[in-house]
């Protein structure tokens, strides 16, 4: 609140306004001052964004905070600024113009009821740019683009507002006597409002189409489409829902990096590259994770690559392991030192890198994926046969023990401390059973 | 363990980021992830636009409201954010936007790394004014530079991004924790803005207006052209006037070398892998990482050339920074690239054929 209330909230030294005579666009932001007067608001507690075209001329004319941003996303800005200051009044002036560039940003803010209130200075054409049609132009109209009367069926941008959700939504023009009262009711409904204000362009569209204040209300007659408001609740605003999540989530943990104490020792010599080769679901990836897991803990520098179609849960699933006692600084791997086939998918994706094998190189396959065209040495992997039973669901935590056991990289321990330091304790529970085997 | 992207969104977070706001996409969704997950906690807020345009909208309007704003976007998402970041160059609004390459045209690749966006994100806005690039190479890098792009987007009022790319982001790996801890040596950014600080909107704070259109000091639209030029000749010398302080490169130069290897982000990680080998053998090389890649570090370049017959340049693209450094240079310095944009890393090996002739 503020003390004295201004008598009005536009500045008198920019008047007169820059619009054409009769333009509507004054009488709207007339009733804006007169509504930000009856709330008796301090100027600095007001931000005015006005989206692009004639009502984007509007900020200058007011003594509040302004914001004059790119055509068709003052609603993005708005909601931004209310998001982070909500004690602020932050209300829209947009065009019909701005409505169809912007309509995502509008139909959204609804959905998201987000604080802020948003004023369609509807004029059914573009003024700016020379009265070419817009997105709320009536079926037939003549404009710049479209010479012989417009075929695309007009948006009712109220209703579009009213059925995502929007928390106030009202249709008026900018004849309406009340229309500062509308606006006060909009800006002190707590979360989105808007009001569709109908409105004349005496440039453009009212010539063109001899289309004056009775016209337009005759218009709005035919469709139904009369004044007033169309939807009020009492949805959560987006600044009342997130406050509880701000709340619920106060007293969790920072996020922190996985910190790995080296307990561990080895004797690699040389980088070591691992390829881990299967399917989707076989937990190809989190196989991948241990291996480099224990690698650090023993001391060693490790990166763990994944590669996988977009769809996660089909096709190939790939991890590249860098094992070394030196920095890793190249993380790829094009010609691995050791592949371990446990899918159809993941050997079809590693073909190429197979192909570079040489005869020091190992592929380690699964039962039935043998048989590669490759230099590389191939071995089967030998599980132990008391693993039978665990094959089809933990093929990959059995490849990592498998080749901890062959590779001599780092001790068995340490992978099983990276089960348990890394892994959620009823997963680890089950890996720690089916790594039993190799002891 | 870490990846690139919990260590960009920790730096983040550590510089005091307390606005995000993002559209998910492949592969920057990690950092979006973890911003929406962490800012509740520490009072901040994190937002999930309906698009890249809505995203960034959002930023540039909580900034001008006083938030420490951040988002992150791959190639196609930077190309929603064009329009929105000339606004926050003429708002002079601080904003940090990291850009996790991956490969192109188009959808190319999602999940596969590439460079091709260099030039993209300098030129990306009408206009042709200046921003700033940082590119990490690793992962303490990245956190590092990250907190250093909030205090240049603060200094300098302007948008600065943090150049990486799906390998230096997604790859999980092994880093020393005191990396991650103790800032790396390099100069100091100054705290005191270049220019009028940012003011921002405040209940019984001076009125003023932020506009995208050509305007007064004030905020007020103007035409008159003196008022015009000597304006946007600012927002050009704010950064340029700078350059020496921007300026960030690891020169690791050898007495002695002619040949001179230059890279930046993931590519230079080989290039390093080829230092260290090449000078095994017993060769003598010199290498350079550029870390802020715009503007061009044009005299920490130049400090490099003495003696250097000959400079390699491997990048993940057909040659976009090869072309900045081709200005700079004599033409009796013999220019090659290594480049690739096949999905796969450059190798250590390549850039060796290469040194090799
Ligand atoms: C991205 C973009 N496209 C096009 C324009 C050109 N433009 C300026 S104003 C305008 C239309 C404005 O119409 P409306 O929103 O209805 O406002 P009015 O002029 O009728 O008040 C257009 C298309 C622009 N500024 N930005
Ligand atoms: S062109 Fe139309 S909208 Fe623009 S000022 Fe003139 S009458 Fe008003
Ligand atoms: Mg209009």
């Amino acid at each position: 609140m503020v003390e004295p209330v201004p008598d009005t909230y536009i500045t008198e030294e920019n008047l007169p306004y820059e619009f054409c005579p009769g333009c509507s666009h004054g009488k709207v932001l007339g009733a804006l001052s007169e509504s930000l007067k009856q709330q008796e608001l301090d100027p600095s507690e007001v931000v005015i964004v006005t989206d692009i075209g004639c009502v984007g001329l509007s900020d200058k004319y007011f003594i509040t905070h302004a914001f004059h941003g790119l055509h068709g996303r003052a609603i993005t800005y708005a909601s931004g600024i209310k998001m982070q200051n909500p004690d602020l009044n932050v209300v829209v002036l947009i065009g019909d113009g701005g409505c169809g560039i912007g309509g995502h940003h509008l139909l959204n803010a609804a959905r998201v009821n987000t604080d802020v209130t948003v004023l369609v200075f509807n004029n059914f054409n573009f003024g700016m740019t020379g009265g070419q049609q817009s997105v709320t132009t009536p079926l037939a109209s003549i404009t710049a683009t479209s010479s012989i009367g417009s075929i695309d069926a007009p948006m009712d941008i109220a209703g579009t507002a009213k059925v995502n959700g929007g928390g106030f939504i009202a249709r008026a023009t900018a004849f309406d006597k009340d229309l500062p009262g509308m606006i006060t009711k909009a800006m002190n409904h707590n979360g989105f409002s808007l009001i569709d204000i109908w409105e004349l362009c005496t440039a453009y569209f009212v010539p063109k189409n001899d289309f004056g204040r009775k016209e337009m209300m005759d218009y709005m007659g035919t469709l139904n489409m009369s004044s007033g408001i169309l939807q009020e609740t009492d949805r959560p605003s987006f600044q009342t829902s997130y406050n509880h999540i701000q709340e619920q989530t106060k007293s969790q943990k920072p996020m922190s990096g996985l910190v790995l104490e080296t307990k561990f020792s080895s004797e690699l010599d040389k980088p070591l590259r691992i390829v881990l080769a299967g399917a989707a679901g076989q937990k190809v990836i989190s196989a991948g994770n241990l291996l480099a897991s224990a690698a650090t803990l023993s001391g060693l520098w490790t990166s763990r690559r994944a590669d996988f179609p977009i769809t996660i849960q089909t096709g190939f699933s790939v991890a590249e392991i860098v094992i070394s006692p030196e920095p890793v600084l190249y993380s790829g791997i094009v010609k691995p030192d050791i592949a371990a086939l446990m899918a159809p998918e993941g050997k079809a994706k590693i073909t190429r890198l197979m192909n570079a094998m040489e005869e020091t190189d190992t592929i380690y396959y699964a039962k039935g994926l043998g048989d590669v065209d490759s230099k590389a040495k191939q071995l089967p992997l030998n599980f132990p046969d008391s693993t039978i039973k665990d094959v089809r669901k933990n093929i990959a935590v059995l490849t990592a023990g498998y080749l901890t056991r062959q590779l001599n990289m780092f001790p068995f321990e340490a992978l099983k401390e990276a089960v348990r330091q890394i892994q959620k304790p009823k997963i680890a529970e089950i890996n720690l059973g089916v790594l039993s085997h190799f002891e | 363990m870490v990846d690139g992207a919990a260590a960009i969104a920790r730096g983040a977070l550590d510089a005091g980021c307390n606005f995000y706001a993002g559209y998910p996409i492949t592969p920057a969704s990690g950092i979006l992830a973890h911003m929406l997950r962490e800012l509740p906690k520490v009072g901040g807020i994190g937002f999930q636009g309906e698009d890249e345009i809505s995203s960034i909208g959002h930023c540039i309007g909580a900034a001008s409201a006083g938030a420490t704003v951040f988002t992150a976007t791959s190639g196609p998402g930077l190309s929603l954010y064009s329009e929105n970041i000339g606004l926050a160059i003429m708002m002079e609004i601080p904003l940090v936007i990291a850009i996790s390459q991956r490969l192109g045209p188009s959808t190319g690749a999602a999940t596969a790394s590439a460079q091709g966006d260099i030039q993209f994100m300098r030129w990306c806005t009408s206009g042709g004014y200046p921003v700033i690039v940082l590119a990490p190479t690793n992962i303490p890098e990245s956190y590092h530079l990250t907190k250093r792009a909030f205090k240049l987007a603060k200094r300098f009022r302007n948008p600065v991004f943090i150049a990486t790319d799906k390998d230096t982001v997604m790859t999980t790996e092994s880093v020393p924790v005191d990396e991650m801890i103790n800032a790396p040596d390099w100069p100091e950014i100054p705290t005191e803005p270049v220019g009028k600080p940012l003011d921002p909107y405040q209940i019984n704070g001076t009125i003023h207006h932020y506009t995208g259109s050509s305007h007064t000091e004030e905020g007020y639209i103007t035409k008159d052209p003196d008022i015009i030029a000597q304006f946007n000749e600012r927002l050009k010398n704010k950064i340029e006037s700078h350059i020496d302080e921007i300026s960030l490169v690891k020169a690791d130069l050898q007495e002695g070398a002619d040949t001179l290897i230059i890279s930046y982000g993931v590519s230079a990680r080989s290039m390093e892998a080829v230092v260290i080998q090449l000078r095994s053998q017993g060769e003598k090389v010199s290498a350079l990482t550029v870390y802020s890649l715009w503007p061009i570090p044009e005299k920490k370049i130049q400090d490099c050339l003495r003696g250097i017959k000959r400079i390699i340049i491997p990048e993940m693209n057909h040659g976009q920074y090869r072309h900045e450094i081709e200005r700079l240079v004599n033409r009796d310095i013999e220019l090659i690239g290594v480049n690739r944009v096949d999905t796969i890393l450059i190798t250590p090996e390549e850039i060796m054929e290469t040194y090799h002739g």
